[in-house]
């Protein structure tokens, strides 16, 4: 059962009237070079805030997005070449694949904020935002709370 | 039944993606116009258009780059183009024109597309890293502590990575600082003062084309200039008679003499550069060479084939530009913190009531 209060209707309340409590910043993993790629390990400071699985799955999946954007294989010789013979004059006309892309991590990081991250006082910044090299992940207080916060979030709960 | 602290959030009602600034000032501040972010950005760069177009601060000699190709080029269109149509093939202006405009074309690019330039970190990014340096104890404001490394292990290699003072953060692998344009820029080649800009991950195709298009176009017209004067001074005449009928042709024919090699070896260079997937930076410095006799030592980033190497770098996805020079300036951002505060005594009676309707409920 879902208690519609007034004040959390909306991500901008959310903002304006929680307080920021803490950002937490997942760093860049270079383990496999310079391509574009998040630790997945699971802060501290998120422990009692979200399920390390859910963290989880959301900085495989952004992984994922990136490594899309940036593989090297037959699409992108083809769009290489064909930038290189007009002189590159074509990136200033289509929208290259890196884009679509992070128009993609946009979409997602969104949609990750309205349903999971957002109901648990956290928020995502896109990490272009921070020239890609963290995911920044802002805190909410708990209003009101008895210290006992969440762990709770999802499924059953009732009496604990 | 304990109820979640945070309600549900309903997504119709979500008005703006996430925390990205709003692009107009909201109405009840004073109407202050809305800054962009080129105007406020912290490097030493200059920007045309708007933010479109970006250049370093010190042009270094690019109008005379610039002024050298196009006066050489136009020399060689109104003086040797006639005559070489007339006598050989009307090809050559056509070719001429391609290599031309190549070499513009990609020189432009190369001065006023962003190198790759990395935002500096945000204060609670900066203040962040700081947690997890050990600071030494003791140490005054005016010391600065020994420079912070980080390593990492890429491809069985080790990689220290440096701190950046300015910038306020750790740079990625093959990330340089440039003390002329006071930005961290990646896969930092060079600072190019023919060009006027830094040569990093997003422009070095550019550069690429630019220098090996321009060696081209230099020896294209060193080879027509001097068929042009052979062919004048055929028929008994001389060369100095040839130089007399053509004298924009001895001009042509030492500037294209003096850069044909310098180019041309720069040319080699980078193509011996792009072919092991090495940058200037790390070829001087010798990053990947061994310097201590270790031979184990080699670059991370290589993909050991010649083809591999020139397609990832070349013929890669084009990265896009980290610094969003068109965006607007967040108004909130200052904001933000001091009215939580104020909203903060205001919704706790709220929350208490909430927190009493949901325990009894």
């Amino acid at each position: 059962m879902v208690l519609q209060n007034k004040e959390f209707h909306n991500l901008q309340e959310l903002r304006h009237s929680a307080s920021l409590a803490n950002k937490v910043f997942i760093q860049r993993d270079y383990t496999d070079g310079t391509v574009c790629k998040f630790q997945t390990k699971f802060p501290s400071e998120l422990d009692s805030r979200i399920e390390r699985t859910l963290f989880e799955d959301t900085v495989k999946t952004l992984n994922n997005y990136y490594a899309e954007a940036e593989k090297i294989g037959g699409q992108s010789y083809l769009e290489g070449c064909l930038a290189c013979l007009t002189v590159y004059l074509i990136f200033l006309c289509i929208e290259t694949r890196y884009e679509k892309v992070l128009k993609k991590i946009s979409r997602y990081i969104q949609e990750q904020n309205e349903k999971v991250y957002a109901p648990r006082g956290l928020l995502i910044t896109d990490p272009i935002e921070r020239g890609m090299r963290v995911i920044e992940i802002s805190v909410y207080e708990d209003r009101g709370s008895s210290g006992s916060s969440s762990g709770s979030s999802t499924t059953s709960s009732s009496g604990r | 039944m304990k109820n979640l602290d945070y309600q549900q959030i309903d997504p119709q009602a979500l008005a703006t993606p996430t925390p990205t600034p709003p692009p107009r000032p909201l109405p009840e501040h004073k109407p202050r116009r809305a800054r962009r972010k080129w105007e406020v950005f912290p490097g030493k760069n200059r920007f045309c258009c708007d933010g479109r177009v970006i250049v370093a601060r010190q042009c270094g000699v690019l109008p005379l780059t610039l002024g050298l190709i196009v006066l050489t080029s136009g020399l060689f269109f109104i003086f040797d183009c006639p005559f070489l149509v007339e006598h050989l093939t009307g090809c050559i202006p056509v070719i001429g024109g391609v290599l031309f405009v190549f070499v513009i074309i990609s020189l432009l690019q190369t001065s006023f597309t962003d190198p790759g330039i990395l935002p500096r970190a945000t204060p609670e990014e900066a203040a962040d890293i700081e947690k997890q340096i050990d600071n030494p104890t003791g140490s005054s404001s005016s010391y600065r502590p020994p420079p912070r490394t980080k390593e990492v292990v890429i491809n069985q290699q080790v990689v220290k990575l440096k701190y950046c003072f300015t910038c306020k953060i750790f740079r990625p692998p093959r990330t340089s600082h440039c003390s002329l344009c006071d930005n961290c820029v990646e896969r930092f080649d060079h600072h190019c003062p023919w060009v006027g800009n830094c040569v990093g991950k997003r422009n070095y195709r550019f550069f690429y084309t630019f220098i090996v298009s321009l060696s081209f176009l230099t020896a294209f017209i060193f080879g027509c200039v001097t068929t042009h004067l052979a062919l004048r001074s055929q028929g008994g005449n001389g060369l100095v008679f040839a130089l007399q009928a053509s004298p924009a042709s001895a001009l042509e024919l030492v500037v294209c003499f003096f850069s044909v090699w310098s180019i041309l070896g720069l040319s080699g260079f980078h193509t011996y550069l792009v072919a092991t997937n090495l940058t200037t930076n790390e070829d001087i410095k010798g990053s990947w060479s061994g310097k201590s006799g270790n031979e184990d030592v080699g670059n991370p980033y290589s993909y050991n084939s010649i083809t591999k190497n020139c397609c990832s770098v070349l013929c890669g996805p084009m990265p896009p530009s980290l610094i969003d020079r068109r965006g607007f300036v967040p108004s909130d951002d200052s904001v933000q913190t001091s009215p939580v505060e104020i909203e903060l005594s205001a919704a706790k009676n709220d929350t208490n009531m909430v927190g009493r309707a949901v325990t009894s409920g």
